[in-house]
């Protein structure tokens, strides 16, 4: 029958000759294959110990930003929180006290700011809603661990260190 | 004088089984980093220097594994089973002779436990023994995979053993002797059985492969189809026994193949070397020549392992009925006309 888009090919299989069956010209070609890759460099690179190289606009671990005198940056607008397709953010903002200006830079900041490293897709859009500059994905791989709670990091674990006075 | 004699043989023995669960081990070892260096990855390097230890680890953590005898399974066949592979596997090593004869002071030590003058035939029923463990072992587990393999374990090795014994015929009718020390003997010199035998030895070959079930021949412990083949319901050191014996296997074997055709402890310049550096040193020297033989043998057995998927099995005992046992009869019939004519 005529096919209707004209492409129908008809295959036929073309019996072995007489060394194809014998099968071993083809094992020995096998052989040379394999041995060539014997030599090669293994392209394995043995992550904990050595890291690829990351491009410049890697996304990694967040990390909560700190000015240039050391106070945090945030300030609980939950733009980023918004943002987020993932809704791996969470955070619960408080009023900044008296005595506390060397620590928060606008008068609002975030009490805990937590997100779910499982849920995150690293997609970066936090980082672009953010307007106060305050949170990069800067950082390394997230780490493996055990637990899924582990897995939700608080502030302990995104705020930059501390400047040192 | 008769004390001594026995200590030595005892002590050959003892080296010999040892050398040969040593590189049974440390094939293990080379079979992963092989494979690994074959794929372009790096292989085992967290143990010790390069994983020098792996080998150790791996048999603490076989021994250090729970041992499970199913509830279904015959007890006693289910231990015999292994037992009985690693045995078969261990007792071949008797008749290969691994070097000339040590002469200390006024002694003459050979470097062989015993040359019995049937050695061929020896090894050959050492082999059909082999597949009892195999056989037993999968029966006694009570698990249809078990049995589909050790079922094809049997047939495998019964019909290669066949193209096997046929090829030997060939050797022999160029050899004239079933004694392997006498055998590798008569390849002083550049007389190698391969360069008489070279159909004889490809047929060999194939057959070692199959009657060791290694790949492209390892159907009766076939993942894809039978889960792990006759070792299915086996855990802790009597599947170690059983992978033991596969390597223990691969050594006799490529002794007993680098003994038959490729001149066993003979290399060229021999009696040369022997002269200078005198009759103890020169034939410990052929020693480690048989040695590097033996890994060349086992360094191909791997490398095929690592290119030629498994044989289909059908297409297994299509071959080795239809196209090994004609080819070795054929050898047969040439060889013979050939020395008829040459004598």
């Amino acid at each position: 029958m005529e096919s209707l888009s004209n492409k129908k090919k008809q295959l036929t299989v073309k019996p072995l000759n007489f060394w194809e069956r014998a099968y071993l010209p083809a094992i020995v070609h096998g052989l040379s294959i394999t041995m060539s890759h014997f030599f090669k460099k293994p392209v394995t690179i043995a992550y904990p110990d050595e890291k690829r190289e990351f491009s410049e606009n890697f996304r990694g671990m967040h990390s909560l930003k700190r000015d240039e005198n050391g106070k945090e940056r945030c300030t609980a607008c939950g733009l980023c929180a918004l943002s987020c397709p993932a809704e791996a953010i969470t955070m619960t903002a408080a009023e900044r006290q008296k005595g506390e200006e060397h620590l928060y830079r606008e008068e609002k900041y975030a009490a805990v700011y937590e997100i779910n490293m499982l849920r995150c897709i690293f997609c970066g859009l936090c980082e672009e809603a953010c307007p106060k500059e305050a949170i990069y994905l800067d950082g390394d791989i997230v780490p493996s661990d055990y637990l899924r709670k582990d897995f939700i990091y608080g502030k302990d674990k995104l705020v930059e260190a501390p400047l040192n006075q | 004088m008769e004390l001594v004699d026995i200590g030595i043989k005892f002590a050959l023995v003892a080296v010999i089984f040892g050398i040969s669960l040593v590189v049974a081990m440390y094939s293990t070892y080379a079979e992963r980093k092989i494979a690994a260096f074959f794929q372009d990855r790096v292989g085992p390097n967290r143990a010790g220097p390069f994983g020098m230890f792996q080998p150790l680890a791996d048999g603490a953590k076989m021994f250090m594994k729970e041992e499970i005898i199913p509830t279904n399974a015959t007890p006693f066949l289910f231990i015999v089973g292994p037992s009985l592979a690693i045995l078969t596997a261990c007792i071949g090593s008797a008749v290969i002779p691994w070097g000339q004869n040590l002469t200390v002071g006024d002694k003459v030590i050979p470097l062989q436990v015993t040359d019995i003058n049937v050695g061929i035939l020896y090894i050959f029923g050492v082999v059909s023994l082999g597949v009892y463990g195999v056989m037993i072992g999968g029966w006694a587990s009570n698990n249809k995979y078990s049995l589909l393999g050790a079922i094809r374990a049997a047939s495998q090795n019964i019909s290669y053993e066949i193209s096997m014994g046929l090829s030997i015929i060939a050797l022999l009718l160029v050899t004239g002797t079933l004694s392997l020390g006498e055998i590798a003997q008569q390849q002083h010199g550049w007389h190698w059985n391969v360069i008489y035998q070279p159909v004889g030895f490809i047929l060999f070959l194939v057959c070692a492969f199959a009657e060791t079930n290694r790949t492209p021949f390892d159907l009766p412990e076939c993942e894809t189809e039978l889960v792990g083949g006759y070792h299915t319901e086996y855990s802790s050191m009597k599947l170690g026994f059983y992978l033991f014996a596969e390597y223990i296997n691969m050594f006799i074997s490529s002794a007993v193949m680098a003994t038959l055709y490729w001149g066993g402890y003979n290399y060229p310049g021999m009696d040369w070397v022997t002269a200078h550096v005198g009759p103890v040193i020169g034939p410990l020297i052929g020693t480690g020549v048989f040695f590097t033989k033996i890994f060349l043998f086992i360094f191909f057995f791997m490398w095929v392992r690592w290119t030629i998927p498994r044989f289909r099995y059908d297409q297994l005992m299509d071959l080795g009925w239809k196209i090994l046992i004609p080819l070795a009869i054929a050898n047969i019939v040439v060889t013979g006309v050939w020395i008829t004519l040459a004598s």
